[in-house]
């Protein structure tokens, strides 16, 4: 399927249905924003990745395969010469449009271990009015000849819509957007739970702390869910659990105590300091107290759970100290495995992209 | 635009639901003015139109349609949506005040009037502002708002926080027997969402706007309107706790009328599924259950109109993740297809469907409108019920923002008359 020009996103989509022989006016001014089509904008024609934007919506099969790619990776950071040629003369870009210095990092380490060039802009939200800032800084960036965005922007959605209108011809990869998804973090989280537990089959897995706001609780649901873990678990106090979340295959629980019996694997998230500003929760103690992860409390998990965090951790806020360092944290290892994680998942939008060019009849 | 026109036009299916007439007749226009319905009627020297098979029906009334002037003029003008307006068959539309300047002083409203009456496409209603700028801090001068040519007071999208400022706006405005048109919201509780707060917003992690934001400020509202008596009549209803206090207010006996979109009769919350921003509108389409219970109440009456919520926007509202865009529909034009979309689908009998759209939005108007009614000037569109076109091959408005607009929809409007005046005419 041929998506055409950023500036006329109207032609792209492949509308079902009559009426393409009478668009003439394609020239007409105000032409823009088709409906989205039932496509999927991540796959190709064939089932391969072409854009990394969330996890919902990918089969169990392509999730397999960036797990297996990223075990291929692991070993090039332990090499004395830590690159491998994939993307060489590939230029990437990271648009960060939300600061984030640690995951921009990391993309970055990536890019250069598979041989890119690599480019970091980081836009934070500037005066410009409603929508003009992020349309014309892509338009702008298509004129440097990018093949692939990591982007990270505090709308959900963001992703979608550079991958959907304003730039069709260049990878995008989702580093985080808004409230919505962070698949790459999640999938980082399921190349540890692997390496951990051997599989999904059979485990109970337990998110505790801000799931409303929470992109990577998001994409961690899908993914286990995909992956075939047996129980997704999340765990909070009403006001930062988003309603129905029931319907995304999770089971709620609002105490920690029965929420952590018998879990394999005990992800507790990073709580923002400004919940509290919002009225959200009335403190950092009250929180820790409720649903801190503490050693008792991890006694009602099964012994040989893990204790996972996506980093930064605040220490006795979300986690206590002694767990975040005791020997069911495997919060360190998850940093090493992100960066195998993106090389796998950059590599192959690389390549599922060019099995496209090759195949797709022009027109 | 033609002039006043004498026009005969021969077996039409005549159907005017306020009047509950339903027959195939000929109706005769002269001079502009509807002078006889009936059969074999002869006028020699008028323009004589053969509508076999076609429907002959009120003019449209539009309850509440955002207007790009004066202030948004990227997103067009009068004259092209009350155009756009004329090509969907409606002939009066009430325009809500959030315009730039506001509607708060006569010098806008004369403005208004006099671009609608230059273009001469449609009867332009105004509405003035409740609160200067819209700000709910003060009085307007409502009083002279309406003698300037507003059919009532509103306060646009925007909440009244102060209930007592609220109060005495009310208790003014029922001063001057001066009918309110209210959008209830409860500011903090819709403030930064986008979304209904049901299942598809909490996976695509979108903020939401509660339903209870609606229904909070609609009960804050009715206790108001039944100490002050003074009439009132809500935009937008969206859920269906909104149609039960709504039902309770008419049982109670107040004053209050009630539309609803017709997007909201025909979408939920599932259209913005993969951040379509086409469907991104205020209040947010809500879930299937709020859907079902709207319809029910279009059908028994409790919500008297359906309304377009027309809001043309320019091509770069839309170009954007979906929170940063901005809500919507350009919907004037469709508003008949959709409705009869409604009633093919069986989900509306015909009567009550057109009615909705004719005699029942003037009525809340408060506007003599909506029907056919012999020695007044007519007000009427003809339209080919069989015919089936997509809106975007001719699309009129300047807002392209629309999700109907590569929609295959029933109906065709071949003709509209607006006060005597041929305002639309098509093959």
């Amino acid at each position: 399927m041929r998506r055409s020009l950023p500036s006329r996103p109207d032609d792209g989509g492949g509308q079902a249905g009559a009426g393409h022989g009478l668009e003439k006016n394609g020239h007409n001014k105000g032409v823009h924003v088709s409906e989205p089509s039932a496509d999927n904008l991540q796959l190709t024609g064939t089932g391969r990745l072409r854009n990394f934007l969330s996890i919902e919506g990918l089969p169990r099969s392509i999730l397999e395969e960036i797990l297996d790619t990223a075990a291929s990776f692991v070993d090039v950071g332990d090499r004395s010469i830590k690159k491998v040629p994939l993307l060489r003369g590939k230029t990437l870009v990271n648009l960060f449009f939300e600061a984030s210095t640690r995951t921009r990092n990391t993309f970055e380490l990536a890019a250069k271990r598979l041989s890119a060039d690599v480019l970091n802009i980081d836009i934070t939200r500037s005066a410009t009015s409603k929508g003009e800032s992020l349309t014309d800084t892509l338009r702008n960036l298509e004129a440097m000849a990018s093949d692939m965005f990591v982007v990270r922007h505090q709308d959900s959605g963001a992703p979608h819509y550079i991958a959907r209108y304003a730039t069709p011809e260049v990878a995008v990869i989702n580093a985080g957007d808004g409230c919505h998804e962070h698949p790459t973090q999640a999938m980082l989280d399921m190349y540890t739970i692997r390496h951990y537990k051997g599989g999904f089959e059979g485990l109970r897995v337990a998110i505790i702390g801000d799931i409303l706001h929470s992109r990577v609780a998001r994409s961690q649901i899908h993914a286990l869910n995909i992956l075939g873990a047996k129980e997704v678990r999340v765990i909070g106090p009403r006001t930062l659990l988003p309603v129905d979340v029931e319907a995304m295959g999770v089971s709620v629980y609002t105490d920690l105590h029965q929420g952590l019996q018998d879990v394999d694997v005990a992800i507790a998230l990073r709580l923002q300091r400004e919940r509290m500003d919002s009225a959200l929760l009335p403190s950092e103690s009250e929180f820790f107290n409720l649903y801190g992860l503490t050693g008792e409390r991890l006694r009602q998990a099964r012994p040989d759970a893990i204790v996972m965090h996506p980093g930064p951790i605040n220490r006795g806020v979300e986690i206590a100290s002694d767990v975040a360092d005791g020997p069911q944290s495997v919060i360190l290892h998850q940093v090493t495995f992100g960066i195998a994680v993106r090389m796998a998942v950059m590599s192959m939008c690389m390549s599922g992209r060019e099995t496209e060019e090759s195949h797709a009849p022009q027109g | 635009m033609r002039p006043r026109a004498d026009l005969l036009i021969r077996k039409a299916r005549i159907l005017d639901p306020g009047e509950g007439r339903d027959e195939i007749a000929d109706l005769l226009v002269e001079k502009g003015r509807l002078v006889r319905i009936g059969a074999s009627l002869d006028a020699p020297g008028a323009e004589m139109h053969d509508a076999e098979g076609l429907w002959l029906m009120p003019g449209l009334v539009e309850t509440c349609a955002h207007l790009p002037e004066p202030g948004h003029h990227r997103n067009g003008t009068i004259a092209s949506e009350t155009r756009a307006a004329a090509r969907g068959g409606v002939t009066h539309l009430c325009a809500m005040p959030d315009t730039d300047p506001v509607i708060d002083t006569a010098a806008v409203v004369r403005l208004i009037r006099e671009r609608a009456m230059r273009a001469g496409f449609a009867r332009v209603l105004p509405l003035g502002a409740l609160t200067p700028g819209l700000e709910g801090k003060l009085l307007a001068e409502m009083q002279t708002l309406r003698e300037a040519g507003c059919i009532g007071a509103s306060n646009g999208g925007r909440p009244v926080r102060d209930t007592l400022v609220l109060k005495r706006c009310l208790e003014y405005a029922a001063t001057f027997d001066l009918p309110v048109m209210l959008r209830p919201r409860d500011g903090a509780l819709a403030a930064g969402g986008c979304a209904h707060d049901g299942a598809v917003a909490t996976r695509l992690g979108l903020a939401a706007v509660p339903a209870v934001a609606e229904t909070l400020d609609l009960a804050r509202i009715l206790q108001l309107v039944a100490a002050t008596g003074v009439r009132a009549h809500f935009h937008q209803l969206s859920s269906g706790a909104s149609l039960r206090l709504l039902r309770q207010a008419k049982a109670d006996g107040l004053p209050v009328t009630a539309d609803v979109s017709i997007h909201h009769l025909l979408l939920d919350e599932r259209a913005v599924e993969q951040f379509n921003s086409l469907c991104h509108i205020d209040p947010p389409l809500r879930g299937e259950a709020d859907r079902q219970a709207l319809l029910e109440g279009v059908a028994d009456g409790t919500l008297d109109a359906i309304c377009s919520q027309h809001l043309p926007l320019s091509e770069s509202a839309k170009l954007a993740p979906f929170p940063d865009s901005s809500a919507g529909i350009s919907g004037i034009e469709t508003l008949l297809p959709l409705v009869l979309h409604l009633v093919e689908q069986e989900s509306l009998p015909l009567m009550r469907a057109l009615d909705a759209v004719t005699r029942a939005p003037a009525r809340c108007l408060g506007v003599d409108a909506g029907h056919l009614e012999t020695g007044r000037k007519a007000s009427l569109c003809l339209i080919d019920p069989n015919a089936r076109g997509i809106p975007r091959e001719e699309w009129l408005s300047a807002g392209r923002n629309s999700p109907w607009l590569q929609r295959e929809l029933p109906g065709r409007i071949r003709m509209t008359v607006c006060e005597g005046k041929v305002t639309w005419l098509s093959d």
